[in-house]
């Protein structure tokens, strides 16, 4: 599998500049929106929750920051696993007349998610800059958190892949789940603060069973707070990332030879 | 001699199912209701050839006599329901051309990804780039969408990239019919040329003069079976005889 891979590192390169070109085709800024996307989102939701509706973002440094660091992580796993969600689908012209290893679709729209995550990042440091956040050493450590989520999106996007060749309607219900998703990923609040229980569940223990909130707070602990991430940190990071890769993989293997027959 | 294509009774089975469950409801229910059943289709049935190194060989038959199929099933697009066929050797196939081509790039962008498609690295195409467009004669057309293109041109540009490397096998699925009569030519003698350096090919066309012109031997398909198998002349003798006792 890896031999085939270095085969077609060139093409996954190519599909990749491929999106990335049309994405832009016949813009006038072009690539600047790249920038300048994720800068506008995060005025809107700035201005949405900390004056409009005036509750959330009150006890939190530096909200805007603090909301680009959520922000950044979900759009990246909701782009990455939307993608490739129907990558194979939109493959099918290619995919019924050449050979081609068949996970290289979700992997190259994981990696374009990736791309498009690396421009909101310059986008986050510029808001960094501008509201004078500190920066820390830890930014470094900021990396784990990101690698392993690209794994974790990666695994969930192979598993989307493959089930909605047979069953189209996942393409439906996932925007509605990564909808609900976004509420329960601790993006503009901060889970610490809330004290109240759903069904005698506290609710800071229910976000927590949420892979995407401790993506995140890894993320904002390095790069924000300039907290070393912590053993539990590492483990829940990793452990989700594994985890997700496994099922992903199994699952595209088992059903890949079949897709032919249904795209 | 070892084959370098091995077709070893291979069948390659459809699940024509009148409604297609696309949904999971319609799935579950059909499930439930144990309406789950295919009309199995075999658009191969124990189809067994070897192709030996060299061998220019064609294929023909009706339509939906399993050509295609048979070609796909040698490319590694579909895997066989059951059998096997092995390969040793790079393909270059081309079983319809401007596969993988994106419809919103340039000419130039597209060469590179195809070509990436197929398995060439950038740098080998940035030295047969020249090549490739001299070969397709659209030096003018370089910068121009391929949604503007005629489809001719589109062939062309397909039939260069897929070409200009020595593959080991080439597979034309009825490739030919597309451009003018002055291209097919062009196409015919690149097929030769390659034939020459010992490159095998596999040609399905429904030209079958052309068949006779080109091929050293020749494979018959009938609704999946294969009907006869052998050099050039008495297979295209018998295929034509069957035809105009039919007509």
């Amino acid at each position: 599998m890896l031999n085939g891979f270095w085969r077609y590192r060139y093409l996954l390169w190519n599909l990749v500049s491929r999106d990335f070109k049309l994405k832009y085709r016949r813009s006038v800024l072009g690539v600047v929106w790249s920038v300048l996307n994720p800068l506008l989102m995060c005025l809107v939701y700035w201005a949405v929750f900390s004056s409009l509706m005036d509750m959330r973002g009150s006890g939190i440094d530096n909200f805007p920051v603090f909301l680009m660091c959520g922000q950044l992580l979900f759009n990246f796993f909701n782009e990455a696993t939307s993608a490739s969600m129907s990558s194979v689908l939109s493959a099918a012209p290619l995919l019924k007349k050449v050979y081609i290893p068949k996970y290289i679709f979700p992997l190259e729209k994981c990696c374009f998610a990736m791309v498009n995550c690396v421009f909101s990042f310059v986008a986050l440091l510029l808001v960094m800059i501008f509201t004078g956040a500190p920066f820390h050493l830890t930014i470094l450590e900021a990396l784990y958190p990101l690698v392993t989520l690209f794994f974790f999106s990666l695994g969930v996007g192979l598993f989307l892949a493959a089930a909605t060749v047979f069953f189209r309607d996942i393409m439906h219900i996932w925007s509605v789940f990564t909808t609900a998703l976004l509420y329960f990923s601790a993006i503009f609040y901060d889970p610490t603060q809330m004290t109240f229980s759903i069904g005698g569940f506290n609710m800071q223990q229910i976000i927590k069973l949420n892979p995407m909130y401790w993506y995140i707070t890894g993320f904002r602990r390095t790069l924000m707070w300039g907290i070393p991430l912590d053993f539990n940190m590492f483990a829940v990071c990793g452990i989700c990332a594994v985890l997700s890769m496994v099922v992903g993989v199994w699952m595209f293997r088992k059903t890949q030879d079949r897709f032919v027959l249904h795209i | 001699m070892e084959p370098i294509i091995k077709v070893d009774n291979v069948s390659m089975c459809f699940n024509l199912s009148t409604e297609k469950h696309e949904s999971l409801k319609e799935y579950l229910l059909a499930m439930v209701q144990g309406r789950l059943q295919y009309d199995e289709f075999y658009a191969l049935k124990n189809v067994s050839l070897d192709i030996m190194p060299g061998d220019f060989y064609g294929l023909v038959g009706l339509n939906g006599s399993g050509k295609s199929t048979l070609l796909k099933t040698i490319a590694g697009v579909y895997k066989p329901s059951k059998g096997k066929v092995t390969v040793n050797g790079t393909i270059a196939p081309l079983i319809e051309l401007g596969a993988g081509f994106d419809m919103d790039l340039t000419a130039r962008e597209n060469i590179y990804l195809n070509g990436t498609v197929l398995g060439f690295s950038p740098k080998y195409l940035d030295e047969k780039f020249d090549e490739i467009v001299e070969f397709s004669e659209l030096q003018n057309f370089l910068d121009v969408p391929l949604k503007n293109y005629s489809s001719g041109m589109v062939a062309r540009i397909g039939f260069a990239i897929a070409t200009i490397t020595k593959p080991d096998i080439l597979i034309a699925d009825e490739v030919l019919s597309v451009g003018d009569f002055l291209f097919q030519q062009k196409c015919e003698k690149r097929m030769q040329e390659l034939m020459a350096g010992g490159t095998t090919v596999i040609l399905v066309s429904h030209s079958i003069e052309q068949i006779e012109r080109m091929c050293s031997k020749v494979a018959w398909l009938s609704h999946g079976h294969l009907k006869m198998n052998g050099d050039t002349k008495t297979v295209c003798d018998a295929y034509k005889a069957t035809q105009r006792g039919e007509a």
